[in-house]
């Protein structure tokens, strides 16, 4: 399998400097990999630091040491030394990230935001509303509500329509944190489908799952993060 | 087409003095086509005079702020004759003013406004004018009825509107923009950072704006430069520099926003 995402070496610490400058170290020497066509599950109890990780990966998070190496255009990219303008190139076209929070302009309609990151990579509109009507179809959200903001929705439909963003254009790398929380029976099926398509079109993806069903059902191996936190080894 | 990697920007060690006190010191960046820079910092950081010295209004004490013409290539700006100046300040470039009433002629009307800007270029057709002007009057949701109507008869957010027809009717290709949601209440400010962000997209805008909004610079720039005492404390990615900030101030800044 090849190769798509690796972190070398990497540390992170927050300094606080609003509560007296204290430094809290999270993690060091992390190594991790990620491959064409896996999934793997970041693990750890709660508060161990698998969101955090997640947003190191996405750049989001600054890295304190090490490197974070991302595929991207036939090429191996640093996010932790890249230029704003490269990590956005490799976040618009390499990277995806589903958060669990939905961050957008209130008014805009749920179809628009669904199908923005691919009218961002060029595809037209028509394509790229096609491909976001079917999704929100089967994250079952009602056709009537596509026009309206999603903000108005339940916590549930919001994070379905951040699922049916997430999705929509075929990223190389996959970040999910949580894809599954808050979804009824049928919806969690249908994002495990949804997660294995993007295995088989040679996704490669780290999630952080809440329950062991859903972890068994599509992850091909897991990652511990509590080994990498400070002190753990001591 | 302009090359995407070249910087159509680029400010170098601008610093701007008033007498002993600091306005901005030396102040570094690059900005490219399509790109949206946000720079964020409280009342008195910098912001404006920074905003100024590089929007060739105010020049600076030291530093040199330098433009990708269409024809001439790479120019400073403040070695440019004032007439080439000029013309550059109303047809590449534009300037969306907190308070529309700074950008618009208030005793004419809303068509002449925008065609006004159409004219200082050159443009002498009646009807091409008046059209191009009724076309962006709907491209930012004011009805063509109203063409006519002097601005003074306008809501605040139809002001701030049809300040950005007129300042975009000459295809810009950088747009400086002070406050531009500022003086708006919160739903009028939705659609127009709607209408922002899909002008910026569809016409590839480069744009540097100013905001003491953290959530407003969040939703519209790329990168984020966070002021203090006239300097450039934090710079880089917007979501990098809000939700991991490494500077004491960008921490506090972060951290009083309340939150709903």
């Amino acid at each position: 399998m090849s190769e798509m995402l690796h972190a070398q070496n990497v540390a992170k610490s927050f300094t606080l400097h609003t509560q007296g400058s204290v430094t809290i170290p999270v993690f060091e020497g992390v190594e991790f990999m990620l491959s064409a066509g896996e999934c793997i599950a970041l693990t750890g109890e709660s508060g161990s630091g698998k969101s955090t990780f997640m947003r190191m990966l996405y750049a989001n998070y600054t890295c304190s040491q090490g490197s974070i190496k991302v595929f991207h255009d036939g090429d191996w990219l640093d996010i932790t030394t890249a230029s704003p303008h490269s990590i956005l190139e490799i976040r618009k076209r390499t990277l995806g990230y589903v958060s669990q929070f939905l961050r957008v302009i209130p008014r805009v309609p749920t179809l628009d935001i669904v199908a923005e990151p691919l009218v961002a990579l060029g595809t037209d509109r028509k394509t790229a509303t096609d491909k976001a009507r079917d999704l929100l179809t089967r994250l079952r959200i009602p056709e009537r509500l596509w026009q309206l903001s999603p903000l108005t929705f339940s916590g549930g439909e919001q994070q379905r329509v951040n699922i049916a963003r997430g999705f929509i254009a075929d990223y190389p790398i996959m970040l999910l944190d949580e894809p599954t929380a808050s979804l009824d029976a049928q919806n969690r099926a249908t994002v495990l489908a949804l997660i294995e398509e993007a295995k088989s079109r040679g996704a490669a993806i780290a999630g952080i799952f809440h329950d062991h069903e859903t972890r068994d059902a599509v992850c091909t191996g897991s990652f511990d993060v509590t080994s990498f936190k400070v002190g753990a080894n001591d | 087409m302009t090359q995407m990697n070249e910087p159509l920007l680029r400010v170098d060690n601008l610093t701007m003095m008033y007498g002993d006190r600091v306005g901005c010191k030396d102040v570094s960046f690059e900005l490219r086509p399509g790109e949206v820079l946000g720079i964020v910092g409280e009342s008195g950081s910098g912001k404006s005079t920074l905003l100024r010295s590089i929007s060739a209004q105010q020049e600076p004490t030291k530093g040199t702020v330098e433009y990708q013409t269409r024809i001439d290539g790479v120019r400073d700006v403040y070695q440019m004759s004032e007439a080439q100046r000029r013309l550059l300040m109303r047809t590449d470039w534009a300037f969306v003013h907190q308070n529309p009433r700074d950008g618009l002629r208030m005793n004419v009307s809303a068509g002449a406004n925008i065609g006004e800007r159409l004219m200082a270029i050159g443009d002498r057709h009646y009807g091409n004018i008046r059209s191009n002007a009724d076309s962006w009057l709907g491209k930012v949701e004011i009805a063509s009825e109203r063409l006519d109507d002097l601005p003074s008869t306008f809501s605040g957010g139809m002001q701030q509107r049809l300040q950005i027809a007129r300042n975009l009717v000459t295809s810009p290709r950088l747009v400086f923009m002070d406050e531009p949601t500022g003086g708006l209440d919160v739903s009028v400010q939705a659609r127009l950072l709607d209408l922002l962000r899909g002008l910026v997209h569809d016409l590839n805008l480069a744009v540097i704006i100013v905001t003491h909004d953290l959530a407003v610079a969040r939703l519209l720039s790329h990168r984020l430069m966070v002021m203090q005492q006239g300097k450039v404390i934090e710079h880089g990615l917007t979501d990098q520099v809000l939700d991991d900030p490494q500077h004491p101030y960008t921490q506090l800044l972060v951290s009083s926003i309340l939150q709903n």
